[in-house]
């Protein structure tokens, strides 16, 4: 009973890191770069979603592909504004510009949206099912299906399409790739366009197990950089399944060991499987050209 | 807690501040009184709730000739849930605005930052919601820190007796928010519980962001819980009904006044319901004609305020309204707007009708906190509405 309750927590928790890591990892791939603010992007497709859904009373589909493209569109913006203008330069800088663009964000968010927690009702959290003795939302289950089917869909698009080649193109070599008629600066436009869209679609569905509110993405976005790093960020794959692991061991270090050990184990592991792998579970070794 | 731009809400402070300067100000003519409290953020509604019991009894006060032969006049600041801004801004009222004395927020770490400094000041600092023990209990041989609210190790112990009177509870379990709240209830419920020869069978941390608190809970739930003894702020607190609900364990839930901060039902569903927690005062099922009375004033004077839900919770409202009163009387008693003066006044207070109870002698050197144990009741969400137990 306590084993399958925690592995089933686990494996809900570990997928929602694990989307969220995925945005990560779409933008590393293609430009070496990515949104700190991933965070903050999830938070805004809750939010937005909320927004949308409840209080404007829009259909839940409508709302939830508005929301989505609005998050796109916030991507496309924080890539123009906050990462290209410093990576063009050669610059890191975008490393603090994301980060702070997440905290005016998270304040934005509430200023207009109230700083009052709200709940965000859905159908799919309302009866839990009874799943080997333990209890759990459907929405639980829908998360690691959409979680795993998004990241092989991004392994596919990436080594079988065109589009996915004409995008790995633009981080091996982007002088080439221009030469090869292919949209650099569009690429990675687009490239954070889907990695905010993910944290957005993670927003949404997590919504319904918590509540929505402006800091709500905080701490996922720190917990989905670990995943991310942990799975070897150049693998989508690698990634979520290091989602799946961080939210598995968290689950079940709080269910042997007790709440008070889970953050220290759980960070331990990271640095141990860094320093024994550190190109992550399924990284390729990043290649030094000199 | 989370990064935070710190340049946003200082500029909403700053409006709110223009916006009570604005109001005329009769120089001399009034007896001033403090307020740091959150007015922006997450606790804001608390806040507001302060405001308006503090003006209520003021408006009464005042058309009463005010004390000392003057009107009394409220100048309210916003400590942005911040214990610095709180210590910045009661050491600008005191200094410059030369306020008589102070009243504090719903925060615990912004009222402990202030108490060193209302202390060593001189001047009377009343607490009207934030519930840390050391707030009152500091140690100061001079105490000038006086309370109208509860306190977290009576109201620790007010929880196990519940427990037990109600549920019978041989074996609870303690479920507390990770943060400086949960860790002294931590100590408060274990002292209460020590005091009843009843062992805890475990105590979960869980963190504000949890989304699943069902390990945590599995491990109660293992260890043979019967009742569970609940200390965290409402968003936090839904989690655990929620994660409740997927396990499907029907357990009773005693919690601290955590629930009563916001929107409970809504967030945690219809088992919200099923947690029994702590208030000062509730305006519901009160038959007293004072508590009538008041709220016939409060909706008279904010029209905002319709039905009941819109005084949730009543205890700002409540403890505010009773605490200004009783800093009137302690003035009145004092002769005087000189801090040890009136902190004599306030020992010397004999008797109060007040809206949570009648005061006899509320305030001793050695007991500063006008409410006890036998004040508190015991409560329930049934919508967006606080109710009483009857029991």
């Amino acid at each position: 009973m306590l084993l399958t309750s925690a592995v089933i927590s686990g494996l809900g928790l570990g997928s929602m890191y694990g989307l969220i890591a995925l945005g990560f990892h779409v933008t590393y791939v293609v430009s070496n770069t990515v949104n700190f603010s991933q965070g903050s992007a999830m938070m805004l497709g809750a939010v937005l979603g909320y927004t949308f859904a409840v209080t404007l009373g829009w259909p839940l589909p409508l709302a939830a592909i508005t929301a989505l493209a609005a998050c796109a569109l916030v991507g496309a913006l924080i890539e123009r504004t906050l990462v290209r203008p410093f990576a063009e330069r050669g610059s890191n800088a975008w490393l603090m510009a994301t980060v702070a663009g997440g905290i005016v964000l998270d304040n934005l968010v509430l200023f207009t949206f109230g700083k009052e927690p709200r709940g965000f009702p859905s159908v799919l959290a309302m009866k839990p099912v009874q799943i080997f003795g333990a209890g759990v939302y459907p929405l639980q289950l829908v998360i690691p299906v959409a979680g795993i089917a998004i990241a092989i869909l991004l392994q596919v698009v990436f080594s079988r399409t065109r589009l996915g080649k004409a995008l790995l193109a633009v981080v091996q070599n982007p002088d080439a790739a221009k030469l090869m008629g292919i949209n650099v600066r569009l690429a990675v436009t687009v490239s954070f366009m889907i990695s905010t869209a993910l944290a957005g679609l993670a927003g949404l569905l997590i919504a319904p197990l918590f509540s929505v509110h402006s800091d709500m993405g905080t701490l996922f976005g720190i917990k989905a950089f670990a995943v991310a790093i942990l799975g070897g960020i150049t693998s989508a794959s690698g990634v979520m399944l290091a989602g799946l692991a961080y939210g598995l061991i968290e689950a079940l270090v709080t269910a042997f060991l007790g709440s008070v050990y889970t953050q220290i184990v759980v960070f331990s592991v990271v640095i141990l499987a860094l320093a024994f792998m550190p190109n992550g579970l399924l990284g390729r070794a990043a290649v030094n050209k000199v | 807690m989370p990064l935070k731009m710190p340049f946003v809400r200082p500029l909403a402070a700053l409006g709110l501040t223009a916006l009570f300067a604005a109001a005329p100000v009769q120089a001399q003519e009034t007896v001033k009184l403090g307020l740091v409290a959150a007015m922006s953020g997450q606790s804001a509604k608390s806040g507001e709730a302060i405001v308006r019991g503090l003006s209520l009894a003021i408006d009464e006060i005042n058309a009463k000739g005010g004390v000392l032969g003057k009107k009394v006049e409220l100048l309210v600041r916003d400590d942005e849930s911040n214990p610095a801004k709180g210590v910045l801004a009661a050491r600008e009222l005191v200094q410059r605005e030369k306020v008589a004395a102070l009243f504090g927020g719903l925060d615990t770490p912004v009222s402990i930052a202030i108490v060193p400094f209302a202390n060593q000041a001189k001047v009377p600092f009343m607490g009207v919601w934030a519930a840390g023990t050391p707030i009152t209990q500091n140690g100061a041989a001079e105490n000038y820190v006086f309370r109208v609210s509860a306190v977290d190790d009576l109201v620790d112990v007010a929880l196990v007796d519940y427990a037990i009177k109600k549920y019978g509870a041989k074996k609870p379990g303690l479920i507390l928010i990770n943060n400086p709240w949960g860790e002294s209830n931590e100590k408060g419920l274990k002292a209460a519980l020590a005091a009843k020869n009843l062992p805890y069978v475990g105590i979960e941390k869980f963190e504000t962001n949890d989304v699943d608190v069902v390990p945590q809970l599995s491990r109660l739930k293992q260890a043979g819980s019967d009742v569970l003894l609940l200390v965290a702020n409402v968003a936090p607190s839904a989690q655990v009904v929620k994660s409740l609900d997927r396990m499907g364990w029907e357990v009773p839930i005693v919690s601290h006044w955590g629930p009563s901060g916001g929107r409970f039902t809504e967030l945690a569903g219809p088992s919200a319901a099923k947690v029994h927690f702590i208030q000062t005062f509730s305006f519901s099922g009160n038959s007293s004609p004072k508590a009538a009375a008041v709220l016939d004033a409060l909706k008279k004077k904010y029209p905002e305020i319709k039905s009941l839900a819109d005084v949730t919770p009543a205890v700002g409202i409540a403890n505010a309204y009773d605490a200004m009163h009783l800093t009137a009387l302690a003035l009145a008693k004092a002769g005087s707007t000189d801090g040890p003066k009136v902190r004599e006044g306030f020992y010397g207070i004999d008797k109060y009708e007040g809206l949570i109870k009648t005061y006899q002698k509320p305030f001793t050197p050695t007991n500063q906190d006008a409410l006890a144990a036998s004040d508190y009741l015991f409560t329930y969400f049934k919508g967006d509405e606080i109710l009483p137990l009857t029991n």
